[in-house]
């Protein structure tokens, strides 16, 4: 088995006075899709938080390729090679959509697989509506800018906060048919999912989290509905 | 009512308020930070040209572009030094910190220069004028509407077409996100201030060929400057000049009538038109 390129390890971050993560061993592999499931609160956006450096970590290790990033800012964070695309979005609203691309390679450092015309290639919608203000697209086509703005720092591992989050299900369908080709663009990928169904099509491992500690993991194949079913809400035995 | 000439001169007054308002728009349109003490640093501007060229005897005109990449350097020492560390979700710790600064500039410029009024010497410019159809235009008015003009026109371009202005607005927008992008806020705000300070220089420029000036002028140029800024609506550069041409009309239009209501004509007209337009005449749509 090859060394993960991101490997999270006892990692605890307060949110306030709360106690948010509890320990959390996440590693991802090089070219792997990861998915991290659970309901509201379980954790899942702090643990994107803390490795991106926007929330502050208070125990463990974050590694990517080996290189302990625990505690960076956020910027540095960005330019060793982890990019995210936040939940609800997050476009720039004073930017156009090409704008809002373009300022997601402010990070860059090296050319890659991804630039304006390859990301234009992959959601062709986008480039017809390149001058409209980000925020005038529809809900879809927003999640479509942020993947893309992501994606132009030409990160190593990609993480996706909620993409699903209020699209329809086609909407849905139409972004994850991107995922090959981010792949094939030399990003490893973490998402977090509250779509089960949509985890275990996408992933390649998948960790479920609950009150701040991932309380099951494995591949798809091996995890049966009722073992997340107690991972997701706590056994009831 | 109002001879063509007041209107014209009003118009050219308004290019120096546009002037003392366009770095105070650019620092509140980036960083919602309203810097009380952008007057005296205007001021202070003035001390320097005024130095460079007793010192060297060169033209005010070269000092202030000698003047221009110091006080840009002044703004980014402010900005990274002091402002940065009281910048954040209270907006009250960075209007005290501005308002003391205020103070200390003030009194900083009364130890070194005394309460004596100054000038620079700009030479027979001064006087100058060209005969334009009915009315006369100055050649230091006319110049300074020009600059005014050609600053906003610069900072737009700036703004709207380089990538440091894509930076500049992504902050403004959500600076939490922009980090995810690999930018770093507090050296955005430090770019501002120190652009902010270059206008603020080529402010000072005009602001001592006009008119004398001492230590104590600058908290009135900065109510011009934030009056102008209202006006014309926050965030917008454009509004800005606008703002300032509102209040140099209304000033001018003032003292025509009676010399004594100059000052007053200009805040008055201010209160009307946010009686009127409480956003200013050109609001940015988005907050």
């Amino acid at each position: 088995m090859s060394d993960p390129i991101l490997s999270v390890s006892g990692l605890t971050a307060h949110y306030g006075d709360f106690q948010a993560l509890f320990g959390v061993d996440l590693a991802l592999e090089p070219g792997e899709v990861v998915a991290i499931i659970g309901a509201n609160g379980a954790g899942k956006t702090t643990l994107m938080r803390a490795i991106t450096g926007i929330a502050r970590i208070s125990a463990g290790r974050v590694r990517l390729d080996g290189r302990d990033i625990t505690g960076s800012a956020a910027p540095d964070i960005v330019m060793a090679g982890i990019a995210m695309v936040p939940e609800g979005r997050r476009l720039f609203p004073s930017l156009s959509v090409e704008e809002n691309l373009l300022i997601g390679a402010h990070a860059r450092r090296t050319a890659g697989h991804w630039n304006l015309e390859s990301v234009y290639r992959l959601f062709p919608a986008l480039r017809e509506r390149r001058q409209h203000p980000g925020t005038a697209l529809s809900g879809g086509q927003q999640q479509m800018v942020a993947i893309g703005r992501a994606l132009m720092s030409n990160p190593r591992v990609l993480l996706c906060d909620e993409l699903s989050l209020g699209l329809a299900p086609v909407v849905i369908r139409e972004i994850y048919a991107a995922f090959p080709e981010i792949r094939a663009g030399g990003a490893s990928v973490v998402v977090i999912e509250q779509d089960v169904g949509q985890a275990l099509k996408v992933a390649d491992h998948v960790h479920c989290m609950m009150e701040g500690r991932i309380t099951l993991s494995g591949r798809p194949g091996e995890l049966s509905r009722d073992a997340i079913h107690d991972a997701y809400f706590g056994a009831t035995h | 009512m109002f001879s063509l000439d007041t209107i014209v001169q009003g118009l050219l007054l308004g290019g120096l308020y546009a002037l003392f308002a366009a770095g105070l728009s650019l620092v509140f349109g980036i960083m919602r930070l309203v810097n009380l003490a952008h007057g005296d640093l205007i001021v202070l501007g003035a001390y320097l040209i005024l130095g460079l060229g007793t010192a060297t005897g060169m033209s005010p005109f070269a000092a202030a572009l000698i003047a221009m990449p110091l006080m840009f350097a002044l703004g980014w020492l402010l900005q990274t030094r002091l402002l940065n560390r009281v910048l954040g979700e209270d907006i009250l710790p960075p209007l005290l910190v501005t308002f003391g600064l205020s103070v200390v500039i003030q009194n900083g410029l009364l130890a070194a220069f005394t309460a004596d009024s100054r000038k620079l010497a700009a030479g027979p410019v001064e006087a100058a004028s060209v005969a334009v159809g009915p009315v006369q235009m100055g050649v230091m008015p006319a110049m300074t509407l020009a600059t005014a003009v050609a600053v906003i026109l610069g900072l737009n371009l700036l703004f709207y077409r380089t990538a440091l202005g894509r930076a500049f607005r992504a902050t403004s927008d959500d600076a939490v996100t922009a980090q995810l992008m690999g930018i770093r806020p507090q050296r955005i705000f430090a770019m501002a201030t120190g652009i902010a300070l270059v206008v603020a220089a080529i402010a000072a420029l005009y602001l001592g060929t006009r008119a004398n000036f001492d230590p104590s002028i600058g908290p009135a140029r900065l109510l011009y400057a934030f009056e102008a800024v209202i006006i014309g609506g926050l965030g917008s550069l454009w509004g800005t000049l606008a703002g300032g041409v509102v209040i140099g009309l209304a000033q001018t239009m003032g003292a025509a009538i009676n010399p004594e209501w100059q000052i007053l004509a200009g805040h008055v007209a201010f209160v009307l038109i946010l009686m009127v337009r409480p956003r200013g005449l050109f609001p940015r749509a988005i907050d």
